[in-house]
């Protein structure tokens, strides 16, 4: 089979490409230690969240710097988040988990890297620092009913030595 | 002679599939530049903030799938009659499976626009993506099984037209287009069949009431498995113009053969174990299953961007053919007054802008910047919607008078036409990329959230939101154009004047025989893709419904 020149070079820096990707990729989660959303929240039932962690939903608090915050997302609220802020302090290491009685939604702190789905069934776990206060709006990106568009939030990071705890 | 002349009954079945293709797109391309002025808070008076999602389901169903599979029918049953030199073997056959198609996509049209009318119980503003628990009325679920199976008998037909070839032709390579449409179609089956089984023996019994509940997550992930391979179920036809009509159009001919061979087989080994890149923010999927998933997704750019190298090249040697000369004055020799080169340069250009969005989308960690976010419709309106559309269309120009006998009407038009969708596209899609870095979500009905800023990386949210109006405008207004010239062409008579469109395609300059003949053996490549699905998609689809198919389970939710 006769292949151009130009073509075996073009061939061979495309598959350079590629595979500079999957090691930037690779790098990502060896290095900086960028870590997926996978199946460590495990499964629940969702027809009963009540009788769960998720009954009473909000934030704990686990370590010295460390934050348990369990969200319920449903249609068309997050709870806590939406009625009232999520609240943590700064320079804190906090672990959302998440989850769904009804349909599939989506959990978007605008402007960071928490960025996942929701789905009824199982529990989405991710982690995130935060190291100054600030203020972050909470999105269902995934559309859930007719009211989707309503479905926001808020958590505020707060300076540490005003931080009150939980809720 | 037209082809129209050689093939009368088959000329019907493809002018009836376009027919159907460029009206869906006419009602989609409506929908889409409603909701392009909603969203952005222009004008708010069509339709509700509710009813938008009624209205963007419509968008996605009608032009990603009627509008898209529909045109390809149409050109595939064109391609083989045309590259075999047969007709299709039985055209009562072939009206069935248009049939089929018609009324499963009738069914689902008509149980979404149910939505807008509050007196009719249909309901289905579910979207394209219509994932478990929402659940839309059964209609919605039937029309698209009924739709799916009229695709799978068309690709039958095809490979019975093949067959019939291959008795009177033994030992001889399979025509460049028929080898094409084959292998689109072989990756069809293998990758429609997820999407089949989640409808039939999921989705469809559940909404009848039949089984109580479905499992969200499984459902989820047969949906992932045609959505993504789908995907190049729209792209693999603008592929089969770009390596065997564009390069004619450039005034030149294919440069290789074998190497378009090869990347159609690529197509079909790497199309379907890909679909987790979609689901690297599902919860319950480990990580290492979404990590595989992404390398197969990286290798699946190889094709594309061979292809990327093939049709400049076909260009290029065009344009030479034609007295063009220079590293890139040749560029100027190119036919850029003929609406059917100019649409698939222009799409081809706009492709590799959306190719290149695609490498962060498929990117595991990145991805996380713009899951959801409207860079993803942003990337996907360059591919689908430019590359496979503004290409459709561009086809469109040039067989429409083969398939009719009818001589291009309104060309002046038609020669603006790409330019204006290039010019819509180019402002709603850069603004769109850039919202969502921003992390605006898409699939919202509005433009703002009162707890929510974002911050734009470049330029501010208004900016991008009157780009993005502008944009879906002027897309509308090129969609309204092509609707005249080829409605135009079709039903505006022939005239006395004789067709002047020259049908024949050039040989390539490097012809199957230069290729190996292995790259023919479709029972080899079948083979080896469906080993590759089983080890992306064995363990975890097992994992899923170690604990029953139905669990963890939702009951339906309706919408």
């Amino acid at each position: 089979m006769e292949i151009h020149r130009y073509e075996k070079l073009w061939t061979a820096a495309a598959l350079l490409l590629i595979v500079g990707l999957i090691a930037t990729v690779t790098y990502g989660a060896l290095g900086p230690g960028v870590k997926m959303v996978d199946d460590s929240g495990g499964t629940i039932d969702a027809g009963s969240l009540g009788d769960t962690e998720f009954g009473d939903p909000g934030v704990t608090q686990v370590g010295e710097d460390q934050y348990e915050v369990h969200v319920v997302a449903r249609q068309f609220l997050f709870q806590p988040g939406t009625a009232e802020p999520i609240r943590v302090p700064a320079n804190s290491e906090v672990t959302f988990y998440v989850t769904s009685p009804d349909v599939v939604h989506g959990f978007e702190l605008a402007g960071t890297n928490v960025n996942t789905m929701v789905i009824p069934g199982q529990v989405t776990e991710v982690t995130v620092r935060f190291d100054e206060p600030a203020q972050y709006g909470i999105v269902c990106h995934e559309y859930c009913g007719a009211g989707h568009h309503t479905m926001a939030g808020q958590l505020v990071v707060v300076p540490e030595d005003e931080y009150e705890g939980g809720s | 002679m037209a082809y129209v002349d050689d093939f009368p009954t088959d000329a019907r079945i493809v002018r009836w599939n376009m027919g159907v293709a460029f009206l869906a797109l006419g009602i989609g391309g409506l929908f889409g530049m409603i909701q392009a002025l909603h969203r952005t808070g222009v004008f708010r008076g069509f339709v509700s903030s509710a009813d938008y999602y009624t209205v963007l389901t419509g968008h996605g169903v009608l032009l990603a799938l009627v509008f898209t599979i529909f045109a390809l029918c149409g050109l595939f049953t064109w391609g083989v009659t045309r590259s075999l030199d047969r007709p299709l073997p039985n055209p009562r056959f072939t009206l069935t499976w248009f049939a089929l198609m018609l009324v499963g996509a009738l069914a689902a049209a008509v149980t979404i626009l149910g939505g807008l009318v509050p007196s009719i119980p249909f309901n289905a503003d579910v979207l394209y993506t219509f994932y478990a628990p929402m659940q839309a009325h059964p209609a919605f679920y039937a029309g698209l099984a009924l739709f799916i199976v009229g695709t799978w008998l068309a690709g039958l037909d095809w490979f019975r037209a093949y067959w019939q070839w291959r008795g009177d032709n033994p030992g001889e390579r399979i025509p460049l287009q028929t080898f094409m449409v084959l292998v689109t179609m072989l990756m069809w089956y293998i990758s429609s069949a997820g999407v089949a089984v989640e409808v039939l023996f999921f989705l469809l019994p559940w909404s009848l009431g039949l089984i109580e509940s479905v499992d969200p997550l499984l459902t989820r992930t047969l949906f992932w498995y045609f959505g993504h391979p789908v995907v190049y179920f729209w792209l693999m036809p603008a592929y089969f113009i770009w390596y065997t009509v564009l390069p004619k159009f450039s005034g030149g001919r294919l440069f290789s053969d074998p190497l378009a061979r090869v990347v159609f087989v690529l197509f079909l080994l790497l199309s379907t174990p890909v679909g987790f890149h979609h689901q690297y923010v599902d919860p319950g999927i480990p990580e290492g299953f979404k990590f595989i998933a992404m390398t197969n997704t990286m290798f699946l750019l190889l094709p594309s961007l061979l292809t990327a190298f093939t049709v400049v090249a076909s260009m290029e040697h065009g344009a030479r053919q034609r007295g063009g000369e220079g590293r890139l004055g040749w560029l100027r020799k190119l036919p850029w007054d003929e609406p059917a080169f100019a649409g698939c340069a222009l799409a081809g250009l706009m492709f590799a802008a959306g190719g290149f969005s695609g490498m962060i989308n498929a990117g595991m960690n990145i991805n996380y910047l713009i899951h959801n976010t409207l860079w993803v419709p942003g990337h996907f309106h360059l591919t689908v919607g430019t590359a496979s559309t503004l290409t459709f269309m561009a086809a469109g120009y040039w067989l429409f008078p083969q398939i009719t006998g009818n001589r291009l009407r309104f060309r002046s038009l038609a020669t603006v036409q790409p330019y204006v969708w290039f010019i819509g596209m180019t402002l709603m899609s850069n603004a769109m990329h850039r919202a969502g870095l921003a992390g605006i979500p898409r699939r919202t009905a509005e433009p703002q959230y009162d707890a929510v800023t974002f911050q734009g990386v470049v330029g501010g949210v208004s900016e991008m939101r009157l780009q993005i109006a502008i944009g879906g405008t002027i897309l509308f207004l090129g969609l309204v154009l092509f609707l005249i010239v080829i409605f135009g062409t079709w039903f505006g008579g022939s005239g006395n004047d004789s067709l002047r469109v020259n049908g024949r395609i050039p040989a390539p300059l490097s012809g199957p025989e230069h290729s190996p003949k292995i790259l023919d053996n479709l029972k080899l490549w079948t083979a080896v893709a469906i080993v590759l699905i089983v080890l992306a998609y064995g363990l975890p689809l097992s994992a899923m419904v170690a604990d029953g198919l139905f669990a963890p389970g939702s009951p339906p939710i309706p919408v």
